[in-house]
């Protein structure tokens, strides 16, 4: 009694969606950052679905190390933010344009 | 029962990560966040994979999510103002796009998926055995297991030297 590999990649293919929905229309670049999290769990998903069909381990490590390197962008990543917002006072990514002209 | 449980657990998880992208308020966003990862570990569990559920909710919802609610509050981030009028047609826009993501990728699905499942052999027992993943981690990965350390250290100086206050 196990589930088939179907559900779990449309459960991924819904929420890898639902995290662009949310890249693309919000401006706070804090909830920018927390949709591109929900993103690689989406994908995170897809390859332990992949690997329970496949028998094999090597997809659990690549999660492992996705998720490493999630720590790795999320800790850069809000001291960015933070950064950021010292200098401008805004974390509106429409008003953040230092590279423009 | 697997498949029940897998249907509460993947509403609750949309339902979260609807949540995040539509409210107005980041701290209620960081905590649907966290219950989407807690169903996505339920979800791991359901598919044997122990090791990486325990994971999911150490780092993920323990340390990263620790860190967005300490930033967002450090920050004291109010609600947003009401969206300038352009934005309407960004949300039209970014709606369409995910809609077309969703069709195109269950086109694919329906094309050349059931081939991949009829070569597939099932899951071997010890699937979820903390011990399997250790061995392949340190023998087969294990210079990219080093390259990650020394990103986790480059990260650990990029942020202390990005949040440092410039005293000039």
């Amino acid at each position: 009694m196990t589930l088939p590999v179907t559900y779990p990649i449309v459960l991924s293919l819904i929420l890898f969606s639902i995290g662009v929905l949310g890249v693309l229309t919000r401006r706070n670049a804090i909830i920018i950052f927390m949709s591109v999290e929900l993103m690689l769990n989406a994908v995170n998903l897809a390859f332990v679905a992949f690997a329970r069909q496949f028998g094999s381990v090597d997809g659990q490590v690549i999660v492992f190390f996705v998720m490493t390197l999630a720590a790795a962008e999320v800790a850069v990543g809000l001291a960015i933010i933070v950064a950021l917002f010292r200098n401008k006072n805004t974390l509106n990514v429409d008003e953040i344009h230092l590279l423009k002209n | 029962m697997a498949n029940f449980l897998f249907w509460i657990f993947s509403a609750l998880a949309i339902a979260a990560a609807l949540t995040v992208v539509i409210n107005k308020n980041p701290v209620y966003s960081a905590l649907s966040l966290v219950v989407t990862l807690f169903s996505l570990a339920s979800i791991f569990v359901l598919l044997e994979a122990y090791f990486l559920a325990a994971l999911e909710i150490l780092v993920y919802a323990g340390a990263i999510m620790v860190l967005f609610l300490f930033v967002i509050m450090l920050l004291n981030l109010k609600r947003e103002e009401t969206p300038p009028p352009y934005m309407k047609v960004q949300v039209a826009l970014g709606i369409f796009v995910a809609i077309l993501f969703i069709v195109f990728a269950a086109l694919s699905l329906k094309m050349g998926f059931s081939d991949v499942i009829a070569q597939s052999v099932p899951g071997t027992a010890n699937f979820g055995d903390i011990s399997q993943v250790g061995k392949v981690l340190f023998s087969k990965y294990f210079f990219p297991f080093e390259v990650a350390s020394l990103l986790l250290l480059v990260a650990l100086i990029g942020t202390v030297y990005l949040a440092k206050r410039r005293l000039t």
